[in-house]
């Protein structure tokens, strides 16, 4: 058991000040990473040195929470000694699990190291019951992060057939392609999550504003152009307008954010474990307000779940920090594939 | 091109040193043209064939006894036969389908999800580690070949740099197959980008990709080609192309060549990398006309460890 709690919150970290957020707002346990590229949010000023994961596992343990640390991309074959070093780091700390998806970097933590709690990222990308009992009878998994791809009775499937804990993701960005087998930001710009921890990356970028618009590119590639009062998006790859059968509009995804709050008693039903807030890149002040939302909403949902209700006052107060993004109950809810 | 009859071009296996595959037909087509194509493959110069469906489980042109029939077909005229699993898979249903091909223990099985290695290593089965299976580094090399995988294939993004420090110290046996050719498959969602092009969600899709035999060509605002919508899958609009790079991959030990499927000249296409293995045709020229025969521009990127849709001349890589 990682916590005693029936259902928990697990909230990002980007950096220490996000981790004392959380923990602060009532998050049961925390997702970091290191400060290069052994984990999917490899971006240059985020995550912990040394000082500050430790700092982050006194604070965090002394409130009754707990860390965890992403090493959830794919060692590369000539770098693989800064993973098994990342893996002696976060037993040598005493995180209380890491996040891998690499079936032989987990076969190093779990023979070196048998007391390691192993968990399975959704970069592991296994979206079934047999494949996550490949994980646990080789490395002793003991939870599992569910890519969004699966359908509400989809999820209650794999619950009911693993040992197991399954986590999945309640709210944040969505990525459209499974997660861990993903080559389309590596096809564009040479980078992706599963290899260097990043998708669509900054230095690929290029804003250009044109008689056409302003014209976002990443690596050359033309993503998307925004007319006059049309707010410019990041150009993350899959996010822009496209043509096909000469109609130009979203063709892979649209720019929406994942909420699952009004299924939040569905998921406590289906025996889900806990639920992962997306996020590390996110401001402290951004991971405050939606773990004090989710904390909100999970303690409502705890003590009734018939007389559960999604409260206008959390939506408000998500759709504030989500820049007026679309919601979405992404894949759970099966028309959406 | 005629193909010459197999006794008259044995002579020259032993100097071609790499076998040839076709790798799983990745789209949807009508039944009898699947038939026809098989038949054709069948008398081509691959050596081995993957067959079934690692896309869509919706698609039904061809059930599983139907492959398990062209699976026949090929073997009988002496090719060595995959099955392909799904990559992305999602329901009961689709582990169903994937224990009843494991359970076809008379052709060795590709798999492309962590559950079908998980299937085949409990049955002791000897398989082919796909390219969906992420594996990056020596130590899930080995821990695959030790699970019974006795060939794989690299992930598409694989540079030649990192091939050759895996080739170096690969486990005894374990054969080496390249994607050498074809649209690269990039991703799987849960989302099928065909039915939705159409308004339609997946459950009711009308198997709208069955109208584009080679997926369905997405282009950027400015008109350049960047990717092509296969149901759930989306691939490269470019063709990943390789020919130039034969001889590299010989020296690396790359034991197989992977060439996709696509709906018009895939058999020239596999004779053409057959001449070029064999020495009757020059490298440049395989390239020429290989890049001719594609349904997209041809790409090289990942094997020189840049951006996939860039493409990298043989001379420009020596510098």
């Amino acid at each position: 058991m990682l916590t005693n709690k029936p259902f928990e919150l697990v909230c990002p970290a980007g950096a220490l000040p996000a981790l004392k957020a959380a923990v602060d707002n009532g998050a049961d346990c925390v997702y970091t990473g290191l400060k290069d590229n052994t984990n999917a949010r490899n971006f240059s000023g985020l995550n912990f040195d040394d000082a500050s994961l430790r700092e982050g596992l006194r604070y965090a343990h002394a409130r009754g929470a707990k860390v965890l640390l992403a090493l959830n991309t794919y060692p590369q074959v000539d770098t693989w000694p800064r993973w098994t070093a990342a893996v002696d780091k976060a037993a040598d700390l005493g995180v209380d699990a890491v996040i891998m998806a690499d079936p032989g970097l987990m076969e190093y933590a779990h023979t070196k190291y048998p007391h390691l709690r192993l968990h399975l990222s959704v970069q592991g990308s296994a979206t079934t019951y047999e494949a996550i009992r490949f994980y646990h009878e080789r490395f002793g998994i003991q939870r599992a992060v569910l890519p969004r791809v699966l359908a509400m009775a989809q999820v209650e499937n794999v619950v009911k057939n693993t040992p197991v804990e399954i986590e999945v993701f309640g709210f944040g960005g969505l990525c459209i392609m499974v997660e861990g087998r993903c080559a389309l930001s590596a096809y564009v710009t040479g980078e992706s999550p599963n290899t260097v921890g990043v998708c669509s990356p900054a230095k690929s970028v290029r804003y250009e504003q044109t008689p056409q618009g302003m014209e976002t590119r990443l690596n050359g590639v033309l993503i998307d152009r925004f007319a006059d009062g049309e707010k410019t998006g990041y150009p993350t790859l899959c996010k822009g307008r496209f043509v096909a059968n000469n109609e130009t509009y979203y063709a892979i995804e649209g720019p929406a954010s994942l909420n699952t709050l009004e299924l939040l008693p569905q998921l406590m039903d289906a025996g889900v474990k806990a639920i992962k807030i997306e996020g590390r890149q996110r401001s402290p002040s951004y991971v405050a307000q939606v773990t004090r939302v989710w904390r909100e909403a999970i303690d409502s949902a705890l003590q009734s779940r018939e007389r559960y209700t999604v409260r206008d006052g959390w939506m408000a107060a998500l759709n504030k920090v989500s820049e007026g993004q679309m919601h979405t109950l992404g894949a759970y809810h099966r028309p959406w594939k | 091109m005629s193909n010459p009859k197999p006794e008259t071009r044995n002579s020259k296996l032993e100097t071609r040193n790499m076998k040839l595959s076709l790798g799983p037909l990745p789209y949807y087509w009508p039944r009898q043209q699947v038939l026809d194509f098989y038949d054709g493959i069948a008398h081509s110069a691959v050596d081995i064939v993957h067959v079934g469906e690692t896309v869509c489980s919706r698609r039904h042109e061809l059930r599983l006894p139907d492959w398990i029939a062209v699976a026949e077909r090929l073997a009988n005229a002496g090719k060595e036969v995959v099955f392909s699993t799904q990559t992305l898979m999602e329901s009961e249903a689709d582990l169903r389908t994937l224990r009843k091909i494991v359970a076809e223990d008379q052709y060795t099985v590709e798999a492309n999800d962590m559950g079908a290695v998980q299937l085949l290593a409990a049955q002791g089965r000897a398989f082919v580690a796909g390219p969906f299976l992420n594996i990056f580094n020596l130590a899930t090399l080995q821990l695959m070949a030790s699970l019974g995988a006795r060939r794989w294939v690299p992930p598409v993004e694989t540079s030649a740099a990192a091939l050759l420090t895996m080739q170096a110290n690969r486990p005894a046996g374990l054969q080496t197959e390249v994607f050498a050719y074809g649209r690269l498959p990039l991703a799987f969602s849960a989302r099928c980008f065909t039915a939705r092009h159409f308004n339609l969600q997946k459950d009711d899709c009308h198997y709208k990709c069955q109208a584009f035999p080679d997926g369905l060509d997405m282009q950027t605002r400015e008109g350049q080609a960047f990717l092509s919508l296969n149901g759930v899958q989306t691939q490269s609009a470019q063709i990943c192309n390789l020919s130039g790079e034969v001889d590299h991959m010989r020296e690396l030990g790359v034991d197989v060549l992977r060439i996709s499927p696509q709906s018009s000249n895939t058999v020239t296409v596999i004779d053409t990398f057959y001449a070029q293995l064999a020495g009757e045709i020059s490298a440049d020229r395989a390239y020429a006309r290989l890049a001719e025969l594609g349904v997209g521009e041809s790409c090289n990127g990942f094997w020189h460890g840049q951006a996939g849709l860039s493409h990298v001349t043989s001379a420009l890589a020596q510098q």
